[in-house]
């Protein structure tokens, strides 16, 4: 039962909650933050941290953010563009550095003006 | 261990969370260091082995993170090493050039009513470790074979014990406790949990995903006793942690019982006043709105916080439960003690989640590493040197590992997973190379 990061993070990352995550597990894509669902240990540190409380647990997001739930597990089981093979679990967001780039839904959304 | 004459030797006392971020930390700014992790128990951890429930096994995941440091070649695990006992702290200090205590508090704090010291009234700290079968508490002859048993705190611990007594034995099984463990819980005859909450429902401290799960016990109703004031409107709270919790709350309140087997009541407004006897413990007496009566009760746990334990050696403020210190570096009348640091709950008192302990040892680290810079300390024995001139049974990483190795196969003849080494002779056999 992982923390998921939903819409309001899109164009804000704040990335408070990367320095909270005892397991390094939140990763940076190029307009979002997501939440690695093979290695959070729901131990919900990042919750409290996010300063635009985008980050949920995934049975308890927000009316109408539920597909943000399947989308912070895309992010690591599929391939993302620009890449040949799923994130899958890198083992850790700091060593691994940002990803620079996002799902097809996050990246569909408009920019804030 | 090759020590380059010159690298800085650091002591890392305790190997739970807030010891080994504080190692990771270390170990992160590249600098020439050797670090040894010293801990009373022949296992690592602390606390994620010995104080998180044995229901929340993803939480316990975290050593995979916990674990990394340990495979760097400079940092080593000195396990059923006890300072105090086997080492001095004077001698620890003549051994390396930095110390850091992270060795936690293990003391309960206590309720202060009548009646505290009957049988069959607990600390949570006691029922916590031996249901995680901390080898401190491998030989305790628990029963629960009462009907009743009351739990008094606000925060997850309470939570924890009341979900331990509140999961099936088929639940349990799917756990890492001793075998021992699993069979006084198979044959636990309690029924009805009790937890009592001085606080209202919007100031306790339940992390909202603990409090949530207590919807999710296979066979376990939960019954809850606002105090006649009700929960309040969940969208009126501004922190969305007690929104969170207040939803949760709702939920129960709305949720007809399934006829469980088992009941946990949620006791809000409720102050004890008294633990009822005569001899051992028959109930608790509290106070709820001006009016007092009596819960009837076996057990009492209480899991009201803990507090550190003064350490040997190091100045320790009574009050606040911690050792003096300034970022880390412990402070003695007024000034900063050389070479003497802490981190976690002996630092910052016994309070925060895991992750906190990320940021806390990150800073502790950092005022060691800033100490150290650029100033070689003296030429010093290797702890091995030492304690190889006295008879102490020292568990390197490796021998951690095969432990863990063996606690994994453990559970196999019984159709359980991973089963926990309980006992501290035991502990010892299984990782010794030698078995």
């Amino acid at each position: 039962m992982p923390y998921v990061i939903t819409e309001a993070c899109i164009d804000v990352m704040d990335r408070s909650c990367m320095d909270e995550c005892p397991v390094d597990c939140i990763y940076e894509g190029g307009r979002k933050l997501y939440v690695n669902p093979f290695e959070c240990i729901d131990c919900g540190a990042c919750e409290p941290a996010c300063p635009v409380e985008a980050i949920s647990q995934d049975r308890a997001v927000p009316d109408g953010q539920e597909e943000f739930v399947a989308d912070n597990l895309r992010f690591f089981e599929e391939a993302l563009p620009g890449r040949a093979e799923p994130l899958g679990q890198p083992g850790g967001a700091a060593d691994f550095g940002p990803v620079g780039v996002d799902t097809e839904l996050v990246a569909s959304r408009r920019r804030a003006s | 261990m090759n020590t380059s004459p010159g690298t800085p030797r650091v002591a890392v006392v305790g190997s739970g969370p807030s010891g080994l971020y504080t190692v990771a930390a270390l170990v992160a700014s590249g600098q020439p260091l050797h670090v040894d992790v010293i801990d009373r128990l022949p296992t690592p951890y602390g606390l994620i082995r010995y104080g998180v429930a044995p229901d929340h096994a993803r939480m316990k995941a975290v050593t995979r993170v916990l674990a990394k440091p340990f495979a760097q070649g400079n940092v080593r695990f000195v396990g059923n090493v006890e300072i105090g006992r086997d080492l001095t702290h004077h001698e620890l200090m003549a051994t390396y050039d930095a110390v850091v205590y992270a060795s936690g508090a293990e003391r309960d704090r206590r309720l202060g009513i009548p009646g505290e010291d009957r049988p069959g009234v607990l600390g949570s700290a006691e029922f916590v470790r031996w249901y995680n079968g901390h080898p401190d508490a491998a030989a305790a002859e628990l029963s629960l074979d009462m009907e009743r048993v009351a739990v008094v705190g606000a925060g997850n611990v309470a939570l924890d014990i009341a979900r331990v007594l509140g999961r099936t034995a088929s639940e349990l099984r799917e756990t890492d406790v001793p075998a021992r463990v699993l069979a006084t819980l198979e044959r636990s005859t309690v029924r009805e949990v009790h937890i009592l909450i001085r606080r209202g429902p919007a100031d306790v401290k339940f992390t909202p995903a603990e409090l949530y799960q207590l919807t999710e016990l296979a066979d376990a109703d939960v019954i809850l006793h606002d105090g006649g004031d009700g929960i309040g409107d969940p969208e009126l709270a501004e922190d969305k942690r007690v929104r969170l919790n207040l939803k949760t709350l709702r939920s129960f309140a709305t949720t007809p019982g399934r006829g469980a087997r088992r009941r946990i009541h949620l006791w809000f407004r409720t102050v004890p006043v008294e633990i009822a006897g005569p001899g051992r413990v028959a109930g608790i007496v509290a106070e709820r709105a001006g009016e007092r009566f009596t819960l009837p009760a076996g057990l009492v746990v209480t899991a009201v916080g803990f507090r550190g334990v003064p350490v040997d050696g190091l100045p320790f403020s009574e009050s606040a439960g911690t050792v003096p210190n300034d970022a880390g570096r412990v402070v003695a009348d007024g000034a900063t003690v050389p070479r003497l640091y802490v981190a976690g709950w002996l630092k910052r008192g016994p309070s925060g989640i895991i992750g906190t302990n990320k940021p806390d040892g990150a800073e502790t680290a950092a005022a060691v590493l800033a100490d150290l810079a650029g100033r070689p300390g003296p030429a010093r024995p290797d702890i091995t040197e030492v304690l190889a001139q006295r008879d102490q049974r020292r568990v390197d990483w490796a021998g951690w590992l095969r432990l863990e190795a063996h606690e994994g196969t453990l559970g196999i003849a019984d159709g359980r997973g991973r089963v926990k080494v309980h006992d501290r002779e035991s502990m010892l056999r299984y990782s010794s190379a030698t078995v």
